[in-house]
């Protein structure tokens, strides 16, 4: 039995080193102090939490709820909370599934999704946690779109302009003929289905010859990379990239508007303001973690959001999300 | 060992009738080396020098952050990564070498079942990994409710990495000279005795280079584990194989698609990160070649 060791500990010596690794890292890395839970928030955290709160959903609103789960996380270091980036639509499949707790949606739940959710017996409650102002952006160099109406959106993006308006000048004749370079998210998305359903009257219809994107980096990258480029993303994308790109005002009617949080706030930005939302799970609620988590969310639900760069809530909706979490909790 | 010299010096003799031919020759293949050696190098200076402020302990010793990108580290992907690559290992290199020795010991190969396995199996090592990832979802992670956990991750990758193990044992069990197992059966040894103490011990060098190879490939996937939903923001350790998990590669892409700069370098130590596990384990692997290679 010479090289039977021999062979065993080729196949497991590696291995048992690397998982021993992994269970001592365990406890460094959560840190558990069961007493410490520092009042630096209103949110008090009473007792020491612990189990783990699984959350899926929008790659748009992910940034929120992690930076919820970050800052609540200082007050209850031993609750393990997982935040998953599916696509709102991807995070409801997983949701109604019973696979998650919280649900991340940049658009309402759609009725074929609320069937599902029943169909599985997961009851749930909507919470709009922060606002967004869905940009439509420009390079820098394009000098002849600084506002554009809805329905000049609409003719650049519904299906029927599919083949046909391939030039700035097919949307409008005072546009030069600049070939129309157009740039999107993909169609999991939350933010593709916003757009498509307030521009092009009919959520999911959008024109297929545009280049789709999960990554706003790419769309980004497109845009400034031709001058006959538009593209559409979250507002807090295009703050971050303000230098290379120019945000187009949105003319619904009653004149050009600026994407901006107080127009996104005062709901004079429209149709491209939009709400986001999560999704509680009306059984998760009842575990002591999740609640306390939930609590710590909505009270500090604007701090919270000018942390991560969102748009935080106007008072009204701010008075609306507390009196709904606790009529989710009262259920 | 005079027999294994011979060739050499033939081919030294050789290269002196045609010179030119061999020369060009050889430059070709020079080249083709060097293709492969300067796409590597650029990479790694790019990663580097684009990496180079964040490669600190901060990197390893912080968990990620998506409110401070600029102190935020790694350490829940390094930690899911050395998790999944251990369980892989458990599962996939036991299975696969077992299954090499029955495929070149046992198996009749006139039999159209195991014609039928051989094919399979070399058809599996080229199905893409998200395939993979579809079947983890669909039957480990939903049917039979593991959820998406370590577990199901690593069994998952094991799967994925398992005809490549099952291939290169086999290559190494097959190099194993013929002279060696008649010696041993013409001593009295049993079949089961011949393999154990002879025809194993004697491919652990190929087998081990091919099983580390695999395993680097595993650690390098994200596609499936996206298609597995792993979060791709976790903050804490896996502490079990039921627990929560996300893996390098995945942050690497979540850090990518973040639109704040910082996340960019983020990801580009990260890429560091992965890059030195992967050469760790390959200089490993040949460590272990050329430990117990053997020659006939």
């Amino acid at each position: 039995m010479k090289y039977a060791g021999r062979l065993a500990v080729l196949t497991i010596a590696g291995v048992l080193s690397l998982a021993a690794c992994g269970g001592d890292g365990g406890g460094t890395g959560t840190n558990a102090e069961p007493g410490a839970t520092a009042a630096a928030t209103e949110g008090s955290a009473p007792a020491a939490l612990s189990g783990e709160i699984k959350i899926d959903g929008s790659s748009t609103v992910a940034p929120l709820t992690q930076a919820a789960s970050e800052l609540f996380g200082e007050d209850q270091p031993t609750v393990k909370i997982a935040v998953g980036t599916s696509g709102t639509g991807g995070g409801f499949e997983k949701f109604c599934a019973g696979e998650t707790d919280i649900s991340d949606a940049s658009r309402p739940i759609k009725d074929e999704e609320k069937a599902a959710c029943t169909a599985k017996g997961i009851n749930f409650s909507e919470l709009t946690v922060a606002t967004d102002a869905l940009t439509v952006v420009v390079p820098k160099e394009n000098t002849w779109a600084s506002c554009l109406t809805v329905d000049q959106l609409k003719k650049m993006w519904e299906p029927a302009a599919e083949g046909k308006v391939m030039s700035w000048k097919d949307v409008d004749g005072k546009f030069p003929d600049e070939p129309l370079k157009l740039y999107g998210p993909g169609t999991d998305s939350g933010t593709f289905d916003y757009f498509t359903g307030e521009v092009n009257g009919e959520e999911g219809a959008s024109r297929k010859d545009y280049s789709p994107s999960e990554n706003d980096n790419d769309i980004v990258t497109g845009v400034v990379g031709a001058k006959g480029g538009l593209g559409y993303f979250g507002f807090t994308y295009f703050e971050e990239n303000a230098d290379k790109l120019t945000a187009v005002q949105i003319d619904s009617g009653s004149g050009c508007v600026a994407p901006s949080v107080e127009a996104a706030q005062n709901g004079t930005y429209t149709p491209l303001a939009r709400p986001l939302f999560i999704y509680p799970s009306t059984a998760a609620v009842k575990r002591p973690e999740v609640a306390s988590f939930l609590d710590y969310f909505v009270t500090n639900i604007n701090t919270i959001a000018k942390d991560a760069k969102f748009i935080p809530l106007n008072a009204e909706q701010e008075a609306k999300l507390k009196s709904d979490l606790t009529a989710l909790k009262a259920s | 060992m005079a027999v294994l010299s011979t060739p050499k010096s033939a081919v030294e003799l050789a290269s002196k009738g045609r010179p030119l031919k061999e020369h060009l020759f050889r430059v070709a293949l020079l080249s083709s080396l060097a293709i492969a050696l300067i796409f590597l190098g650029m990479l790694l200076i790019y990663v580097l020098e684009e990496g180079w402020p964040r490669l600190s302990p901060t990197l390893w010793e912080n968990m990620p952050s998506i409110r401070r990108p600029e102190t935020a580290g790694i350490q829940s992907g390094i930690f899911g990564t050395l998790w999944i690559i251990g369980l892989t290992a458990l599962m996939a290199l036991p299975t696969g070498i077992l299954a090499a020795v029955y495929l070149e010991e046992y198996a009749d190969r006139t039999r159209w079942y195991n014609k039928v396995i051989e094919l399979n199996i070399s058809n599996l090592a080229a199905v893409p990994s998200i395939v993979y990832g579809i079947l983890g979802l669909g039957i480990i992670a939903r049917w039979l409710q593991f959820g998406f956990t370590v577990m199901t991750g690593a069994i998952t990758v094991s799967l994925l990495v398992l005809p490549i193990v099952i291939i290169s044992a086999r290559e190494a069990i097959r190099a194993v000279p013929p002279s060696i197992r008649e010696g041993s059966l013409a001593l009295g040894a049993t079949q089961w005795q011949t393999i154990w103490r002879q025809v194993l011990p004697a491919s652990i060098p190929g087998i081990a280079t091919g099983s580390i190879l695999a395993l680097s490939r595993a650690i390098g996937e994200a596609a499936p584990f996206l298609m597995l939903g792993a979060a791709t923001l976790v903050r804490f350790n896996p502490e079990g194989v039921w627990s929560s998990f996300t893996v390098l590669p995945l942050q690497i892409y979540n850090f990518i698609s973040q639109s704040r700069e910082e996340f960019h370098v983020l990801a580009a130590a990260a890429i560091v990160i992965l890059l030195a596990i992967l050469l760790l384990m390959n200089s490993v692997a040949i460590w272990l070649r050329n430990r117990y290679q053997k020659r006939w």
